[in-house]
């Protein structure tokens, strides 16, 4: 199954290779990872995506907890939890195909966010598994390249953490 | 107050109450080594940066306090990186400080620069890289803060040298707050409430004691809930001398090296209660087999130790002493004869294998003797091989301590370690015991312990092996014996006399008692050499 972690750090120097080294040390699988600023200039927020059983979470958990530089964390499953996760694809074109892809495009909530006269570049923004229909979706057309941003999620409703 | 960094460094150290310190300098800590001669602070010149961590290591475990080890950059700081694994493995508080290169060159792989903090990120608590001298008492007062509360463990400080050399307005903090780290350190009282209870309702309970105990005082107040409730105790490595070993209620380490009744009674227990162990895999080999046949309490002050190994029916977060207080106002008095008669019983059966080469010390009964004829508070520190299972199970602690690498089981650790044990407590007996191999990793610290006068005692088993290697080739290899022999080693004791320290050699009992009165009278270091047999088993 899949967790997403939500985890608050400092932000400084260092904290993201602390992280990453425990995973690989521990033999964790993160399937994504994303890091920014808080509202708080101060605390980075860290979200972890790991698939595994309840054990492995909870040893996730704790192992992170121990860091110092981590000020709090929790673990959602992912209907607690509103996500996205962004990817832009550059797609090969023909002139007589951008019109089937930019109504596909309209139908997935993307924006054409660079064209040239031999490439489409699409940004879409949604859960990371409709995403990857979304990407299936485009594949006929040939996927020049593709970049994603890994998960980002909040808590849903009046709960914040923080 | 205007201070140089390095002053500073000195001065943060002084505020920390620390007295001793263990190094070896190098261009890139030379300002810290400046300062220091403005200081009451004792350096002890060791030969080898790795026994300047384990040095800090034995100081550290006998004060229960951070213990401050110091080495310069790049080769320096990486010779010490055994010593801080060794000590992170084993939850050993230590500040260690090492000089980097000057920040303007970081990232330039200049001369003697490595990524420290990088290198040692797996075996610390934590790290700091000072990058702005105004950071500096913060980063000192936090280091020996994290180091020395929680679960002890190592604390790094990399100062670049032109961070030591800058000056700037100087004051120690006196609190610190660090929002990601509040240690627990009282137990959840409903969770006491249940162990107590499950006290009461054991038939068979097991205290399982490890080396948590000695972060505290917590070995008295674990004594008096045996004895209240007449709970059977074996220990962890880590964990002897938890009870004095010759306490009706011990049965002796547990594990691949330990006694048997102790073994058997975790598989026989229906309560478990563990204390201060991570169960490590040399101490229980496969936790899967008991998980569901018996309830498991499981008391650390690290809750990532619990349910870690195996899983825990009763978890309890917190500091030992302090949940064996809260414990020990709510558990009434009980018994658990029939259990204790049974083990009692066995335990009587037990004979060590003991067998009598001609020409040759028994080390067995060697460590027995000489564990009678020292100071009923010695410290004893053990390396590593057939020479430390052999003080594990045959050295008797009584108020002393035992000491050894338990985690990562480092060759070299006894003379360094015991060189600290001593200065922590001078008027303490300090009696090392290692092996012919170990030794030739270390000997170079007799000249440090005769530059700084650390009377140690030193006993080394001598088979011209790597004998617990040579052991495990005899069992599991078919006798094809490779790499274990140590054809080439010195007259060990002559060796000794090169630096001035009495020494003698030993290879037959009746020469023991007199022997062990000689070492143990010496004022001076002082090693007896014991020829053992090549075939001596482990247990
Ligand atoms: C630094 C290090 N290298 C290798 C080992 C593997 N090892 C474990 S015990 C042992 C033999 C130790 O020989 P010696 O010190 O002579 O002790 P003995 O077993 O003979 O008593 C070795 C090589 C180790 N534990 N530590
Ligand atoms: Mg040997």
């Amino acid at each position: 199954m899949k967790y997403t972690i939500s985890t608050l750090v400092e932000n400084h120097a260092g904290v993201l290779s602390r992280i990453a080294g425990l995973f690989s040390r521990r033999g964790f699988n993160i399937d994504s990872l994303a890091v920014g600023v808080t509202e708080d200039p101060t605390v980075s927020r860290i979200t972890i995506v790991v698939d595994g059983d309840d054990y492995m979470v909870e040893q996730v958990e704790k192992q992170l907890n121990k860091l110092i530089d981590v000020i709090k964390l929790k673990s959602f499953s992912a209907e607690e939890l509103v996500r996205r996760e962004l990817a832009m694809v550059k797609i090969g074109t023909k002139a007589s195909e951008r019109g089937d892809l930019l109504s596909l495009s309209k139908i997935m909530g993307g924006k054409i966010c660079d064209l040239s006269n031999e490439t489409m570049t699409i940004e879409l923004s949604a859960e990371s598994e409709r995403l990857e229909e979304y990407l299936e979706l485009l594949r006929p057309y040939g996927i020049r390249e593709l970049v994603r941003t890994g998960t980002i999620a909040l808590q849903k409703g009046n709960v914040s953490f923080g | 107050m205007q201070l140089t960094g390095a002053q500073a460094m000195v001065k943060c150290l002084e505020a920390e109450g620390v007295k001793v310190i263990f190094g070896y300098p190098g261009a890139a800590i030379c300002p810290f080594y400046d300062a220091l001669t403005d200081s009451s602070i004792r350096h002890i010149l060791v030969r080898q940066e790795q026994n300047a961590g384990h040095a800090a290591s034995g100081y550290a475990r006998i004060t229960r306090r951070p213990a401050v080890c110091v080495a310069t950059s790049g080769p320096g700081a990486l010779n010490l990186l055994t010593a801080v694994a060794t000590a992170y493995v084993d939850s050993v508080p230590l500040v260690v400080i090492t000089g980097q290169v000057a920040r303007s060159l970081i990232g330039k792989d200049v001369f003697q620069e490595a990524d420290v903090t990088g290198a040692a990120e797996p075996f610390v608590k934590h790290s700091y890289l000072i990058k702005d001298i105004k950071d500096l008492p913060r980063v000192f007062k936090e280091a020996f803060y994290i180091a020395g509360t929680g679960r002890q463990g190592p604390v790094l400080i990399d100062v670049p040298v032109d961070v030591q050399n800058e000056r700037f307005s100087f004051s120690y903090p006196d609190s610190v707050n660090i929002r990601g780290y509040k240690p627990t350190v009282k137990g959840h009282a409903g969770q006491i409430k249940k162990v107590a209870q499950a006290i009461t309702e054991a038939q068979r309970p097991l205290i399982v004691a490890g080396g948590g105990l000695f972060a505290t005082e917590a070995r008295y107040r674990l004594v008096e809930l045996a004895e209240r409730c007449e709970i059977p105790v074996v220990t962890t490595m880590m964990g002897i001398g938890g009870i004095p070993t010759e306490h009706p209620l011990y049965y002796g380490m547990l594990g691949m090296h330990g006694k048997q009744v102790a073994n058997r009674a975790t598989q026989e227990a229906d309560l478990l209660f563990v204390i201060g162990a991570r169960l490590g895999d040399r101490a229980v080999s496969n936790p899967a087999l008991l998980e569901g046949r018996l309830r498991v309490v499981h008391i650390d002050i690290d809750p990532a130790e619990i349910g870690k190994n195996m899983e825990a029916n009763i978890p309890l977060v917190g500091d030992a002493n302090v949940i064996l207080g809260q414990l020990l106002e709510q558990v009434p008095e009980c018994t658990h004869s029939a259990w204790r008669n049974m083990l009692d019983r066995r335990r009587a059966e037990y004979r060590p294998q003991l067998r009598q080469f001609d020409g040759c010390i028994n080390p067995k009964l060697f460590l027995e003797r000489l564990s009678e004829l020292a100071d009923p508070d010695a410290v004893v520190v053990a390396d590593v091989g057939q020479n430390q299972i052999w003080t594990a199970n045959h050295f008797k602690i009584r108020e002393g301590r035992f000491l050894t690498t338990g985690g990562m089981g480092t060759m070299g650790y006894s003379l360094g370690a015991g060189i600290g044990a001593k200065l922590a407590e001078p008027e303490r007996q300090v009696i090392t015991v290692g092996g012919d191999g170990s030794f030739q990793m270390q000997m170079m610290e007799l000249a440090t312990m005769c530059q700084h006068q650390v009377p140690l005692k030193m006993v080394i088993m001598s088979n011209l092996r790597l004998g617990m290697v040579y052991e495990l080739q005899k069992n599991n290899f078919a006798g094809n014996y490779s790499g274990v022999f140590l054809d080439g080693s010195p007259d060990i004791p002559k060796l000794a006399g090169a630096y001035g320290i009495p020494a003698e050699r030993i290879h037959s009992m009746d020469q023991a008692d007199a022997a062990i009165g000689r070492l143990l009278k010496a004022d001076t270091p002082y090693l007896l050499e014991c020829i053992v047999n090549q075939d001596e088993s482990s247990l």
